[in-house]
């Protein structure tokens, strides 16, 4: 295990990781809500509400959510990550009260806060256990390539 | 079970439209984690054969297709839950659950390293969702 220091580019994909799902979830509410209920009989609906605006816009958020995702989950555990989107119930809270009007009592705000401390809890541990890559042989090259080349760099110096 | 909230549906009918998007993305993440493992870092494949690269080398590994196939059946859960039931409700206790769930996946299939503060935190975050359903 090592606790890997992130760079600013990488805290920057993190926010976006916590940014875009919320955003995402909400313009997926609004428009959801605006559509008649759906039933499991006609599953077809439920495919034809991906293409209404709203449903679209929240969809290319996720989109934008989900290539962040993949890139913090390339550099950091599972564990490190999951506390940037859980930062996002404040988001969605924060939004369900001033963007849909929904009301939130003091309890649901507790249970924002704790969630967000517990979540904040786990994010204290190690942020990376280091694996060797199996799965893709263009990223075995390519880490193969960033050894030797400072392996080159060394015994130049 | 009557959780004295109105959840606009039977409360047996909420708890399986969570629980569904809990399992289902539970599975895409734990899945997607274990491919993105594999691969490596992606900042460090993009520098140095460019955005091509980078994509060449996620969309070679099966396991993210897995990931990605169970994380589709989490989004089209979502947006079932959301045209039942508040996006106030849905999202952060989806979310909350999912991330306890995600943290005794870590421990058993990606063999992540988890202690007694992230126990604890996982407690903290079930008794988070109690007073948010309420």
């Amino acid at each position: 295990m090592s606790q890997a220091k992130l760079t600013a580019r990488q805290w920057l994909i993190l926010g976006l990781v916590a940014v875009c799902a919320p955003l995402g979830d909400a313009c997926l509410s609004h428009g959801m809500s605006r559509l008649p209920a759906i039933s499991l009989a006609h599953p077809a609906t439920l495919i034809a509400a991906v293409f209404t605006p709203w449903v679209a816009g929240g969809i290319a958020l996720l989109i934008c959510f989900f290539a962040s995702y993949l890139t913090a989950l390339s550099w950091a555990d599972l564990t490190f990550v999951l506390p940037a989107t859980a930062f996002g119930n404040m988001i969605v809270e924060v939004l369900a009260r001033f963007f849909q009007h929904e009301a939130v009592s003091p309890e649901r705000w507790f249970g924002v806060i704790l969630i967000t401390i517990g979540v904040g809890y786990v994010a204290q541990g190690p942020s990376l256990t280091e694996r060797p890559p199996a799965c893709a042989p263009e990223a075995a090259r390519h880490k193969a390539a960033i050894r030797e080349a400072a392996i080159e760099e060394e015994q130049v110096q | 079970m009557n959780l004295g909230i109105n959840l606009g549906v039977n409360p047996w009918a909420a708890a399986a439209m969570i629980g569904a998007i809990v399992v289902t993305s539970t599975a895409g993440e734990v899945l997607t984690a274990a491919a993105m493992k594999s691969i490596g870092d992606l900042d460090e494949i993009r520098a140095h054969s460019g955005l091509k690269g980078a994509i060449r080398a996620v969309v070679t590994c099966p396991l993210f297709f897995c990931g990605v196939g169970f994380l589709a059946l989490a989004f089209f859960s979502l947006l079932f839950a959301l045209n039942h039931m508040s996006l106030g409700l849905v999202a952060p206790a989806s979310a909350s659950l999912t991330v306890v769930t995600n943290t005794v996946a870590g421990k058993f299939f990606l063999h992540e390293n988890v202690d007694r503060r992230r126990w604890t935190a996982a407690a903290l975050i079930c008794v988070g969702v109690y007073f948010l359903a309420h």
